[in-house]
């Protein structure tokens, strides 16, 4: 079973000359053919997916999937709306650019919710993914195709982008690794922008270790994305299998109602960390009911700038092409930003965003971490999205507050319940720049505990 | 908000709305306002708003043409709704 | 002319003219504002050659600000006396309309680079408010294919580097407002930053004219409305269009109505305006700062670097030839031309006085072409060819003509051979010619004249 492989297996399997490159290749792409009836974690498969470049990387001939949102030029693009349906662009995201020459192999383009709004891809134009896991419920979103395509294993890893959540909470409803690197560390250039002040293109994973291996591949100063960071990339491998003892990590989030029922098998999980030798202990923070605000009203601002650009004349489809979610938010965008309420919405949102940023920088002098769930709950049922209009905000609050200040964070399995096998994911964020030791801890974790699915069979 | 609100913010972002529309939009709108009302609670007196969380500035290009990133007319005009001997056409609208 | 129409003149006693300008020019970097796009819109071969996913408003595509373009802007500035704002951001203006790629147009909002400064004029002062930077729209063209009214758009301007530079409403006549429009485009032809070619498009202006009545005046009261009159794509046409506004918001307001507050074009050939847009419905355009680039913040060793950095200007350049070398208007209005001239004449000029002539008779050899303008030629190399010339004299030409003559007749084989195409005897003809007239003749005008003989033989 060549497509269950974690991309570090693989890796070395093609490395010894166990495998093929091509026959990985046909093989992901036969089952992703296959299962993605049922599935649909794809909008496009490339029927002729084909090594082109041998190259001495980690990545050389391992097939990704790719979220629909990253301009490929040799696959459709369509951020899963019908406003881009059918969208071929003349050219390639920087990070896809990246991939390529490092010898990746990029089978097909994964759903979303459209436009990269919501946490359910449910609102995908394209039909709703299923959970591989349980397929009477939701991947989560917006990155949910990655996620599934990754959990059902039709790909050996994906590729996801987040602005509050979109990586991590699909991840731990789908119980795989998500990884949403620092703001700035990964190129923007390329993906259809969703809200461009926190929009963070990161990895999707079977394991941490192909997390660090995959953030090695695609981080980086952009020449083409002014707000990528001049500073060197670290390898990110190196914090793998390394001891945690003595790490300072901050619950947070431990009183909040909304994850009552979730609450005591967490907190179960926690004292694995205590066991490795980290000293974990509440952390109270600023109120994160507050990051729903400032998120909504900063992503919808962003939002209606970002979408004002499809207008049908120089490609794609006119407006009337919007879905009902993009055609909300670009309104509520609108009003926020319209004369006589800019002051009130988005200045003043920006202005509560400058106040978690002072939290973290203060939570961070005294600890090296912060852990929470990613989610407050586990995948919820098909359908529980509609008629919802703030649905995706309380799914995503828990990460709503680090997400507006840029920070990285890594989604770890760290429950299973055996009766609906859904799963809960452990979101560790550290401070900016520091996606090392938020990989370290994760690591860690996943080493320590059984909840990760590749790591038990192999 | 009210229905009229909605129908200026429509006009407004140029997103075509019917009249049922609206009335869900608007309660939609509503909805929403109300999660983030909490938002207003929050003293920001002396707090200047953070609109960029990388601290980056002064982040230039040298004015250098790069023909590598530069598409061919034919690429550029490849998804154009409608074109005629190299311009991307649109009907005749005379009011900014 | 307006100054003679009694309806006019009656009017100008009984209103002010209250008019602020805007004027557009686009910068001649390599490259455009925010992408590495060729920046060369009016030479393209063809349309939708100079585009990108930046420019063409792909999804995905992302600005990064032009270096030059940030630092011409603020040379300019500091030219007209402008603050440099030492934090400063780019905006999204956001409006549809075809020729904005992006449903925004990157432009700076509430801290522009430059802020105050002044245009000096002969009927004073105009005081600026801002001077900022944005990038310009695509280009549309107006058809008709097939029946149908149609725009036509070329993306080759979209994205070029676009200076705004508004005043505020202190111009009184529309000769000041033509002046100040020329001002403008010396200083930024001066420093080499715009070609500001009018027809083109490379240079547009606008003004926002109303007439305050002789009680608001007394009051301090500015009048109640504005009108904007738009893309004018000439100081004679700008002049124009403001006298034709005089006439016509006088004419309303004595009829006792405020003239509405509007957008206006200016039809040359008719030589009118006409309203474009109704403003009553006043845009929102939603700014917000560009989350997509980052801030600049300039130390004011920067800005005073750049201050360092300017030539000097050249209203003082004619002031100080005019007082030193004694050079009429008309050498000064041709010879002050960009800041790479003015010091080549500099250097040119001293030598010349080193050597004992005066610069105002090289300067009058430059002015009638005698001497070719070419910074690129040493100033030596200038001074010798003006020697020359003025060494060698002019022959008479009726003593020119019989001489050439009388050579021509001693020499029939010679002359046989040039008809028979031998052109080379000409040199024989010369050196003939050159013994009789004295050496240092005017070779040009002795050859010219044996070539014109042998011609009608």
């Amino acid at each position: 079973m060549l497509n269950t492989l974690t991309l570090k297996k693989a890796h070395q399997a093609i490395k010894s000359k166990d495998i093929s490159i091509n026959e990985l290749i046909t093989k992901c792409t036969e089952v992703s053919q296959s299962k993605n009836n049922d599935i649909n974690a794809y909008t496009y498969i490339k029927e002729d997916a084909n090594f082109q470049e041998q190259s001495n990387t980690k990545i050389s001939g391992i097939p990704l999937a790719i979220k629909d949102n990253f301009c490929t030029k040799d696959m459709p693009t369509t951020a899963s709306s019908k406003v881009l349906e059918s969208f071929i662009p003349p050219f390639d995201s920087s990070v896809t650019q990246k991939l390529r020459s490092s010898g990746a192999v990029l089978i097909g383009k994964t759903n979303m919710d459209a436009w990269a709004h919501g946490s359910s891809t449910e609102t995908s134009d394209f039909d709703v993914t299923k959970n591989p896991r349980n397929t009477d419920y939701l991947p989560g979103g917006s990155s949910g195709g990655s996620a599934a395509a990754v959990a059902a294993d039709m790909c050996i890893a994906a590729l996801g982008t987040e602005t509050a959540g979109s990586i991590r909470q699909p991840a731990s409803w789908c119980g795989i690794v998500g990884l949403k690197p620092t703001y700035g560390r990964v190129s923007r250039y390329g993906i259809v922008a969703m809200a461009s002040s926190t929009d963070s293109p990161g990895p999707m994973t079977k394991t941490v270790e192909d997390s660090a291996i995959l953030l090695n591949a695609i981080a980086g100063h952009d020449p083409l994305d002014a707000t990528t960071s001049p500073q060197a990339t670290p390898d990110f491998t190196a914090s793998l299998q390394k001891p945690i003892k003595d790490m300072r990590i901050g619950y947070i989030y431990h009183n909040l109602a909304e994850f009552e029922e979730t609450k005591s098998r967490f907190e179960e999980q926690l004292k694995v960390l205590e066991d490795l030798g980290a000293t974990v202990e509440p952390a109270p923070t600023f109120d994160p009911h507050y990051a729903i605000g400032v998120y909504t009203i900063v992503q919808r601002g962003e939002v209606s700038s970002n979408l004002a650009r499809y207008t049908g004349i120089r490609y794609g489809g006119d407006r009337s092409h919007f879905g009902d979610e993009a055609k909300r938010r670009i309104m509520l965008g609108t009003y926020t930003l319209s004369k006589g309420y800019a002051e009130q919405y988005y200045t003043h949102a920006n202005k509560v965003r400058t106040l978690f940023m002072r939290d973290f920088q203060e939570l961070f002098e005294r600890y090296d971490a912060l852990v929470s769930l990613s989610s407050p709950g586990f995948a919820k049922k098909r359908g529980a999205s509609e008629g919802q209009a703030m649905f995706g905000e309380l799914e995503d609050m828990l990460l709503e507050p680090s997400s507006i200040c840029g920070l990285p964070g890594v989604s770890v399995p760290c429950y299973r319940d055996e009766t609906t096998n859904l799963f809960l994911g452990m979101n560790i964020t550290t401070p900016w720049w520091k996606e090392g030791r938020a990989i370290q801890i994760a690591d860690a974790f996943e080493r320590a505990t059984r909840w990760n699915t590749w790591r038990n069979k192999q | 908000m009210k229905r009229t609100d909605t129908q200026h913010i429509a006009t407004l972002a140029h997103i075509p709305i019917n009249n049922d529309q609206d009335k869900d939009l608007t309660a939609a709108f509503n909805e929403t306002l109300e999660t983030i009302k909490t938002l207003q609670e929050v003293k920001v007196g002396g707090v200047e708003p953070t609109h960029q969380v990388t601290g980056l500035e002064n982040v230039y290009r040298e004015d250098e043409v790069h023909k590598d990133t530069m598409f061919t007319q034919d690429q550029a005009l490849k998804n154009a709704h409608r074109t005629y001997q190299g311009f991307i056409v649109v009907p005749r609208i005379l009011e900014k | 002319m307006n100054a003679q129409n009694p309806s006019i003149n009656r009017r100008t006693e009984a209103y002010t003219l209250i008019c602020g300008m805007e004027v557009h020019a686009e910068l001649k970097t390599a490259s455009k504002m925010f992408c590495g796009c060729t920046n060369n819109p009016f030479f393209a071969e063809k349309p939708n050659t100079h585009t990108c996913p930046v420019c063409l408003g792909m999804p995905g595509g992302l600005p990064v600000a032009n270096k030059t373009a940030i630092e011409w802007t603020i040379k300019l500035g500091l030219a007209l006396g402008c603050d440099i704002n030492l934090f400063s951001k780019f905006d999204r203006k956001h409006y549809f309309y075809p020729d904005l790629p992006k449903g925004y147009q990157i432009s700076q909002y509430d801290i522009p680079f430059c802020t105050g400064g002044a245009v000096e004029t002969s009927h004073g002062p105009v005081r600026l408010t801002r001077i900022h930077l944005e990038e310009d729209t695509a280009k549309m063209i107006h058809a008709t294919l097939d029946g149908e009214k149609v725009s036509m758009i070329d993306h080759n301007r979209a994205g070029v580097p676009l200076v705004e530079i508004v005043s505020e409403p202190d111009v009184t006549s529309p000769a000041q407002a033509a002046e100040y429009g020329r001002n403008l485009r010396e200083i930024m032809r001066y420093l080499e930053i715009a070609d500001c070619d009018m027809e083109q498009g490379g240079m547009r202006l606008e003004a926002n004219i109303s007439l305050q009545s002789t009680e608001q005046a007394e009051r301090g009261q500015l009048p109640e409305y504005k009108v904007e009159v738009k893309n004018i794509n000439s100081f004679r046409f700008l002049e124009n269009a403001i006298s034709h506004e005089v006439e016509r918001q006088g004419e309303v307001l004595d009829t006792g109505v405020l003239p509405a507050q509007e957008t206006r074009g200016y039809n040359s050939t008719k030589d009118i305006t006409f309203t474009q847009r109704a403003k009553e419905d006043a845009a929102d355009y939603r700014y917000m700062p560009d989350p997509d680039l980052p801030p600049f913040q300039f130390a004011q060793s920067q800005i005073k670097e750049w201050q360092h950095q300017l030539p000097e200007l050249p209203g003082s350049v004619r002031t100080r030839w005019s007082d030193t070398y004694g050079l009429n208007n008309q050498a000064l209005k041709m010879l002050v031309v960009n800041a790479e001239q003015t010091a080549w004449l500099d250097s040119v000029f001293a030598l010349a006085e080193k050597q004992g002539i005066l610069p105002k008779k090289i300067a009058a050899a430059l002015v009638n072409k005698q001497l070719e303008i070419n910074p690129e030629s040493t100033p030596e190399s200038v001074l010798k060819t003006y020697q020359k010339q003025t060494a060698s004299s002019s022959v008479d030409a009726q003593q020119l003509s019989t001489t050439i003559q009388k050579i021509l007749t001693q020499h029939p084989d010679a002359v046989a051979k040039y008809q028979a195409g031998e052109t080379q005897v000409l040199g024989f003809f010369m050196g003939q010619a050159m013994r009789v007239v004295g050496n240092n003749a005017d070779a040009g005008q002795v050859r010219v004249e044996i070539e014109r003989q042998l011609k009608q033989l």
